[in-house]
């Protein structure tokens, strides 16, 4: 078995918090992973993404084969065509459909939710106004992480006790903030 | 033996510390910032051992040394470019006989993620005459560190560790090891070896070049190097060095035959094993990431007759980073395809200033400034700041290396421009700018520069800058500087218009002046406001 995720946003968006669980919860369920990170320049405002690798075999490459990706997951509409080339034509997508517009040639919002909902195997999610129902807009990217979880080859629960984890330092109502966006996304994907 | 996630600068930082290192140093850098921010928690949580941000590369490397003379093991990372400045401690460290191991990490950039060049480290570690170890994965980062401070200890010799990008911010599972302890406090035994007058060197040097025939014994029989030779296909054998290893192995299972495999992670490279390989088949196929380093050295040693294919032959990509789709039609494979695209173009999204930043507020002023100009030159500089090379600001243009935008400004002014002004950031002026101006202070140079206070070193996520920001103006006049033609302003956009007057002012000053833009960086105000909130 292996599982390829691409997982695309903005800098400051909370990709890699998305990204540590979905890793933390494979190496929990006994997988191997690999996770490489975009550091640095970019993380001011620009396109960032990592390259998720989990298997049951050895991983070799820290960079995911053109065509490899079993999912493309995207804070943020424009972001989630970016990786396409990496996407299986059998993979799936799943964006949110809050864009982040810092940049003065943003595309017309519809025509561009218009062009990933033309793609085979694509879901648009408004994680925003799901995370703010969950108690705080803060929390989109955990939408975003319940709707992988149909998905990627782990247990729910296993993601959740990590999502318990992270935000344990912060408080109850964080952490119960996060698991409802978390439980939301989950709902409202496949 | 316990495990542990770990970026593959974090690798290398846990097998530093269950190598028994007594301190390390560095200035950030991506990609190497990890290791040092990980060494100094470390050195918090346990009390030890010491780690600790330096002014530069250059006196980063040299306090690593001091550590060694008095016979304890040090760590000392840059990026790629920071040996650059690094450079002569570090080639003159490899003809004094190092005594505690001395473990240098590089972290090089291919494809130039977070930097000016792509530079390869491979060669710093041969022009020196020195063992690099260039591990492929997290779990070879830590064990490779542990091994290097043994053989610096055992050639007496600095070792170097190259890491890339690709593999220091990426993150796996690593089984740790026995801990060792540190060494006793005990100064170099041979004081000679030290000091390197002309008669003394050339003795070390001597030394030196004897050790590199064990070095290269060493890299024949280290497992580092491993040749796995298949008899019954000769069509062509392969060299991986570094990651290209990984993107080899990940196209392996659609080849139809296995090629004969040198996997090189050890210099000096392995020349006999290297023969041996060759003899194994008509061609040979070199994968680096990095400068073609191993394939321009066999192009000089292997027969007459021998095709090599690589970077230099064309076949393999020459720039940037290596990935296991680019190196496919070396191997004769075909192309993969992906998911098809949407007919819609994607708007780029390059990094920016974050939103409420000082330096935007400063740059604006600066413009303002300049506006009432015909023609006018600003250098400047490597941080967060280099993105106002980027539109809306478009204010900056020159960014060559740290430091570089006061010799430059005073290098244009002293062939005639006018106005000519300097823009640095408070970190890179600590680290190589002081002496630039010092250089423009004994010539009183008719130039501006600008010094953009934010209180941190901020591209690289926000490190204390190694002096406080209040020190920034006596460093300032301590050189020279005329006090009345040193100026503070506040880089707020609310006095935009004072500011871009005071900058004025001072460009019509017919001499040297210097203004200090100060307001804290957005993103560690934000960290500070949350860290006093919680205690």
């Amino acid at each position: 078995m292996k599982y390829d995720v691409i997982l695309a946003g903005v800098g400051g968006q909370g990709v890699l918090s998305v990204s540590a669980i979905i890793a933390s919860s494979a190496m929990e369920e006994g997988l191997q992973v690999k996770q490489s990170e975009v550091h640095g320049m970019s993380q001011r405002g620009g396109a960032v993404y990592t390259n998720l690798r989990l298997s049951d075999e050895t991983i070799y490459s820290d960079l995911i084969p053109i065509g490899g990706a079993s999912l493309v997951l995207s804070m943020e509409p424009l972001e989630s065509l970016r990786y396409l080339d990496y996407l299986n034509p059998e993979g799936q997508l799943i964006t949110s459909s809050n864009p982040e517009r810092n940049i003065d040639d943003y595309p017309d919002l519809d025509t561009l939710i218009g062009k990933i909902n033309t793609l085979p195997h694509a879901q648009v999610i408004d994680a925003r106004k799901l995370a703010l129902e969950a108690g705080s807009g803060r929390a989109a990217n955990m939408v975003l992480a319940g709707a992988a979880s149909n998905y990627v080859p782990l247990k729910s629960e296993t993601m959740e006790g990590y999502i318990r984890k992270i935000f344990q330092r912060k408080g109850d109502k964080v952490v119960e903030t996060n698991l409802k966006a978390f439980q939301l996304g989950r709902e409202n994907s496949k | 033996m316990p495990e542990m996630v770990l970026l593959g600068d974090e690798a290398v930082a846990m097998g530093a510390l269950h190598a028994g290192i007594s301190a390390a140093y560095a200035y950030p850098g991506t990609p190497s910032t990890e290791i040092t921010e990980f060494l100094i928690q470390n050195s918090k949580k346990n009390n030890g051992p010491s780690a600790h941000w330096c002014a530069n590369e250059k006196t980063a490397y040299e306090a690593a040394l001091g550590v060694s003379f008095a016979g304890r093991r040090s760590l000392v990372s840059m990026k790629h470019v920071g040996l650059n400045v690094a450079a002569d401690p570090f080639m003159n460290s490899a003809i004094v006989s190092i005594h505690g191991g001395l473990v240098l990490v590089v972290a090089d950039d291919p494809g130039m993620h977070s930097s000016q060049n792509e530079q390869d480290s491979r060669y710093f570690a041969d022009f020196a005459r020195i063992v690099c170890l260039e591990p492929t994965n997290q779990q070879e980062a830590y064990e490779m560190a542990r091994e290097a401070f043994d053989i610096s200890e055992r050639f007496h010799i600095p070792v170097m560790i190259r890491l890339v990008t690709r593999l220091a911010h990426s993150r796996s599972v690593v089984q740790l090891s026995e801990p060792r302890t540190e060494n006793k406090l005990e100064k170099a035994p041979e004081p000679n070896s030290w000091i390197l007058l002309p008669s003394n060197a050339r003795n070390q040097w001597h030394g030196l070049l004897d050790t590199y025939k064990e070095m290269q014994q060493y890299s024949e029989e280290s497992s580092f190097n491993p040749l796995t030779l298949n008899s019954t296909f000769t069509d062509y054998a392969v060299i991986t060095t570094g990651l290209a290893k990984n993107y080899y192995l990940e196209n392996v299972p659609d080849l139809n035959e296995q090629p004969s495999h040198l996997h090189i992670s050890a210099y000096p490279f392995p020349a006999e094993k290297i023969r041996s390989l060759a003899s194994s088949a008509k061609k040979i196929l070199i994968l680096e990431e990095g400068y073609p380093f191993v394939e321009r050295f066999l192009r000089g040693i292997l027969p007459n007759g021998m095709e090599i294919i690589g970077k230099e032959s064309g076949e393999v990509p020459a720039e940037g980073e290596l990935n296991p789709d680019n190196i496919r039609p070396a191997l004769g494979l075909e192309s993969r395809t992906g998911s098809p695209h949407p007919d819609m173009p994607l708007s780029n999204r390059p990094p920016q200033l974050c939103p409420g930043c000082p330096h935007a507020d400063s740059f604006n002023a600066l413009k303002m400034a300049l506006s009432g100009y015909g023609k006018s030159m600003v250098t400047s500089d490597i941080g967060c700041y280099t993105l106002a090379a980027l539109p809306p600001y478009s204010a900056i243009e020159t960014t060559v290396n740290m430091g570089a935008s006061i010799g430059m400004a005073k290098g244009a002014s002293d062939a005639g421009y006018f106005p000519a002004v300097a823009v640095i950031g408070d970190s890179t002026f600590l680290h190589s700018g002081v002496s630039p101006l010092i250089d423009a202070v004994a010539h009183n140079t008719n130039m501006t520069l600008v010094i953009l206070d934010n209180e941190t070193t901020g591209m690289t996520g926000g490190q204390p800058t190694i002096l406080p920001s209040s020190r920034l103006e006596k460093v300032v006049l301590g050189i020279g500087v005329e006090p009345e033609h040193v100026k503070l302003i506040e880089a707020h956009r609310k006095f935009d218009e004072e500011n871009s007057k005071v900058i004025k002012q001072e460009i019509e000053y017919n001499g040297l002046s210097v203004i200090i833009a100060v307001r804290e960086c957005v993103e560690t105000a934000k960290r500070h406001k949350r860290e006093g909130g919680q205690s």
